[in-house]
């Protein structure tokens, strides 16, 4: 294993989250990238073909007519044996959904940005997480990232997880749309050696392949109410789930790596902020994390003893260590960006309710939504959320949902 | 694109709940299940070759003095059968 980056081989440069995840797709060297251009992904998408057009990608570009074709493109390409990329959001990801559906169930490790935004109706085309939230049961792997660091350093990552023989599973790197998007900062490029020494040549389909040579049926009809389809059917229900539980010890180890190699370690499921001697927390996803991290900064200041736990990885769920991070806490305010129509509430609340059942916490918990279509998460957004969740440690009853930037 | 088509498949060494593959061929042909049958009247056909052109299956094969079909692969869809612009097609139930 290398050591640690030289200081004198580090290299920064100024860049948004669009321009992060182009860099490494090219840093990947994927194969083809098949791309639809949508708000706020346009730019992403616009990079990459400027990064092929400069020769710095020698990757194949497929300009297709919808997102429908995107993935399906993608689906060839992947069965051809070849590395894949795409990015998109809301309305397109709804219309790429009948091969978004398939791509899991075929096992191919394809990476796809989203790059989340609110979904219609009403009419938005501001940041969210509606969009990548309404096809989190789909089997996809999705990470959540809280910098523009984070998304390149992430989408490498992604190809390592995903192409893992024992995860085979298509990985969605999610990046706010707007604040991680089109937000420029200061990131480290991490050389092209580093990232060749860190992923392998793709080795994407010696489960299922379209070779000439070995014909054979893809997705094979199974199901039905007897004789062996319903039992062929549950078997790659099955190891869809082996998969995903596989991918938890995964991106754990490819963390490890990265952070080793690199000098830039993330946490890989959850990352637990000032949770040392906290009694109450806060749980968070994505990009709001940063002003999530400067409240709980100002309220330990004060002396109010409350931590911060980020959710990175959002599916697989993190259960086991997410319930470990918060054993022992009194009070729990989850914030989401999106809305879990039915419960209510936020996705990721009922998701925590879930992992606090596994330890049968006793914890108040409360549902906060914000930043629905752009809205900012200020700090002082923040304070409130944590002096919410302080009152249901005192022993406050919780309340329904509090919406947080609403109007009246 | 670089394309990396493998040299080899070793069906042993992948897991059986992956990705769902059949690698037999299926030995029935569209003939096993078709219900309805082309029927040239050879007095009719004046070798125009339009249901040569509209078959999907490609099943039409080219007689001395008429157009004829391969039965096994023939599915009966009666494609041939509409667009023949001398109506020297007619689709007859199997079996019957």
């Amino acid at each position: 294993m290398a050591a640690v980056a030289q200081p004198e081989r580090r290299r920064f440069i100024v860049c948004d989250g669009n321009e992060a995840a182009a860099l490494a797709v090219a840093l990947a060297r994927v194969d083809m990238v098949a791309v639809y251009p949508i708000t706020p992904q346009s730019s992403l998408v616009e990079y990459l073909a400027k990064f092929i057009a400069d020769g710095k990608l020698a990757a194949e570009l497929v300009d297709v007519e919808g997102e429908h074709s995107v993935l399906s493109v993608l689906q060839g390409a992947a069965l051809a044996g070849g590395r894949t990329y795409t990015a998109t959001c809301g309305p397109g990801l709804a219309f790429m959904f009948e091969p978004y559906l398939r791509t899991p169930g075929l096992r191919l490790p394809i990476v796809m940005s989203i790059v989340t935004r609110d979904t219609l109706s009403p009419q938005s085309v501001w940041g969210g997480h509606q969009d990548a939230m309404a096809v989190r049961e789909a089997g996809w792997i999705q990470m959540y990232c809280e910098t523009v660091q984070e998304v390149l350093d992430t989408v490498v990552m992604a190809y390592r997880i995903a192409e893992d023989h024992d995860v085979m599973l298509p990985v969605n790197v999610c990046h706010d749309g707007n604040y991680l998007s089109y937000g420029s900062t200061r990131i480290e490029l991490p050389s092209q050696e580093v990232v060749d020494e860190f992923l392998h040549a793709p080795d994407v389909n010696w489960h299922a392949a379209l070779d000439p040579l070995h014909p054979m049926a893809i997705d094979r009809l199974t199901g039905g109410a007897g004789g062996v389809g319903p039992g062929l059917f549950v078997a790659y229900r099955k190891g869809q789930c082996a998969g995903m539980h596989n991918a938890l010890q995964a991106i754990t180890a490819t963390h490890e790596t990265w952070g080793r190699l690199t000098g830039r370690p993330h946490a890989p499921l959850i990352e637990k902020y000032r949770m040392d001697g906290a009694e109450f927390a806060i749980v968070t996803l994505g990009s709001m994390t940063g002003a999530g991290k400067d409240a709980v900064d100002a309220a330990r200041e004060r002396g109010v003893p409350v931590g911060l736990v980020k959710v990175k990885t959002y599916r697989p769920f993190p259960v086991q260590a997410l319930a470990a991070a918060l054993r022992g806490i009194t009070a729990i305010g989850v914030v989401d960006r999106s809305v879990d129509f039915g419960w209510n509430c936020g996705p990721m609340y009922r998701d925590t309710l879930g992992a606090l059942y596994h330890v049968a916490s006793p914890a108040r918990t409360q549902s906060f939504i914000g930043g629905l279509a752009g809205a900012d998460i200020t700090v002082e957004d923040f304070g409130r959320v944590i002096d919410t969740t302080a009152a249901l440690a005192r022993g406050g009853g919780a309340s329904a949902t509090i919406w947080l930037n609403q109007q009246g | 694109m670089k394309i990396q088509s493998r040299s080899f498949f070793d069906r042993a060494g992948v897991p059986d709940d992956l990705c769902p593959i059949a690698t037999q061929a299926n030995p029935m042909l569209p003939g096993d299940w078709r219900s309805l049958r082309p029927v040239v009247d050879r007095d009719k056909c004046v070798k125009c070759a339009v249901c040569w052109l509209y078959c999907p299956v490609q099943c039409v094969v080219e007689k001395p003095a008429w157009f004829d079909f391969d039965l096994a692969t023939c599915k009966g869809c009666g494609i041939c059968a509409e667009e023949c612009p001398q109506r020297a097609i007619r689709m007859i139930e199997e079996g019957g």
